[in-house]
């Protein structure tokens, strides 16, 4: 595995399947009295949040904790980056406190990668979501929870039909998900209004769809994007209710799809918008599901990055070479 | 390449072995078997069926897999977590039997004790072996001994098991 997990990219299919057995391994022992494993201890693992995150944040510091590693929250407001500090000399600064991992999230696209491409720092560098590019770890929390509802017993997820559901073109959860989903071998449809649809996704080995109703019934897992109310200002459709007219997932929906299709969300929900309060609520919903899938996702992430020789200081980041997986 | 031990070898230390902590514990009653994965996992199933047979009845048993638990992680590349499957009702107040196949430094064992303690606190724990070829690093000791095999550190034991080798034997490689 690469050193830095900046996108799905960064992971071979065996990489991605060895998260996914790992994770189901430690998904065990958060069923356990006892949720601690020595196995990072001392360790430094700090949250880099330049941008507001309930789940996502949380979810690494509880992984990271369990895992006991000591964590430091280092979060945009009330910092000195609320004071103009270049993500330069925030991550010298970082490095400086001896840091070995770096989990950031950013609204600029690619600020991860800088920070793990400029050698200001010799610590593993973990994307949190990075603008409109990807989010990895949440994908991979996607295909954990996929995998172990509709494939138990095998490797990938071969053959699975995912609609994805909304705002694509903004959307870094859809992005990694296309990625890694379709790296397990998934059958993705996007369904947006093409307002919301990327320049270039014709190219992307992905069907897409213009109605919620074409795929509903077909699919297996039904993932619904959140609107982005505050990327929302250029009109990217004529109002809200008839964005939830065509794209959101109601009650009569709900009645349409499969009785073994998942309901996904990464969250926040709009309840109401992109998803109606009892579609969010109903059996066939995982969304909390994912939540408790997050931590132990992010466990098999950190174990994995962190857990094993260090790689000497210094080392070619650009050569992000493979250690023996 | 020596062969130090062939199936039968293997079987009747195993039997021993079975019988050993059946009188050691005075019955199965309170007795849970865990094998450390990969082939004290195989070992562990074995010594379990053995035991269930000499009293006539299950055994609880389980798996225990201490990869997490290591001291040596920062040494290496990290390695695939394997199965911990720990019996329904735990391990607290229980008799634990440890099983593993090479007993070398003790440092795996030491990382067992260290998972076994996340999990509860037994009665007691107790450790059986297939092979052990000394060079202790750690003040530990087996209760149950297949066979010691003397040994020096740059040879490497090897356990081969049906389950996943196709064939029992235990050998040595490298310079006698």
């Amino acid at each position: 595995m690469k050193r830095h997990l900046l996108s799905i990219n960064d992971l071979t299919y065996d990489d991605a399947v060895l998260i996914l057995d790992t994770a189901a391994e430690l998904a065990k022992i958060s069923d356990a009295p006892v949720k601690k494993l020595p196995t990072l201890r001392g360790r430094t693992v700090v949250n880099l949040f330049f941008e507001d995150s309930t789940r996502t944040r949380i979810s690494f510091e509880a992984a990271a904790k369990r895992l006991s590693a000591d964590v430091i929250n280092f979060s945009a407001k009330g910092s000195s980056l609320s004071k103009g500090e270049s993500l330069k000399d925030t991550a010298l600064t970082l490095q400086a406190m001896g840091a070995d991992a770096v989990i950031i999230r950013h609204n600029a696209s690619g600020a991860p990668a800088r920070l793990a491409d400029q050698q200001w720092m010799t610590g593993s560098v973990i994307n949190a979501g990075d603008g409109t590019h990807e989010h990895p770890t949440q994908a991979l929390l996607d295909a954990f929870t996929i995998r172990k509802h509709l494939r138990p017993e095998n490797k990938d997820l071969t053959g699975v039909k995912v609609s994805i559901v909304g705002d694509v073109l903004h959307s870094r959860v859809a992005r990694s998900n296309v990625l890694l989903l379709g790296k397990l071998g998934a059958e993705i449809t996007l369904v947006a209004p093409p307002t919301l649809l990327p320049v270039g996704v014709e190219k992307w080995p992905v069907k897409i769809a213009f109605g919620l109703d074409a795929v509903i019934a077909d699919s297996d897992v039904v993932m619904m994007l959140r609107i982005q109310r505050e990327r929302m200002a250029e009109l990217f459709f004529p109002s809200e209710r008839e964005y939830s007219r065509q794209f959101g997932l109601n009650s009569d929906r709900l009645r349409k799809i499969k009785p073994t299709a998942l309901v996904m969300h990464p969250g926040p929900m709009n309840r109401g918008l992109e998803i109606s309060a009892d579609s969010a609520d109903s059996l066939q919903s995982v969304i909390v599901e994912q939540v408790t899938n997050g931590v132990s996702v992010r466990m098999a992430v950190l174990y994995l990055l962190l857990g094993g020789a260090p790689l000497a200081a210094g080392a070619n980041v650009e050569s992000n070479e493979k250690v023996g997986m | 390449m020596t062969n130090v031990m062939n199936e039968g070898d293997i079987t009747r230390a195993l039997r021993r072995i079975a019988h050993e902590i059946i009188e050691r514990n005075r019955g199965s009653e309170n007795l849970v078997v865990l094998g450390i994965p990969t082939r004290g996992a195989f070992l562990s199933a074995r010594v379990a069926e053995l035991i269930s047979q000499i009293e006539g009845k299950s055994i609880r048993r389980g798996t225990l897999d201490i990869t997490m638990f290591r001291d040596d992680l920062r040494m290496r590349a990290p390695k695939p977590l394997l199965p911990t499957e720990i019996p329904p009702g735990g391990i607290e107040n229980t008799d634990v039997i440890l099983v593993d196949d090479v007993f070398f430094s003790g440092r795996t064992i030491r990382a067992a004790l260290d998972a076994l303690g996340e999990l509860g606190r037994p009665n007691s724990v107790q450790l059986a072996v297939l092979v052990d070829r000394g060079h202790r690093e750690l003040p530990i000791r087996a209760d149950f001994v297949g066979k010691n095999i003397p040994t020096s550190r740059e040879e490497i034991v090897k356990v081969h098991l049906a389950e996943i080798d196709g064939l029992d034997e235990v050998l040595i490689e490298g310079n006698a």
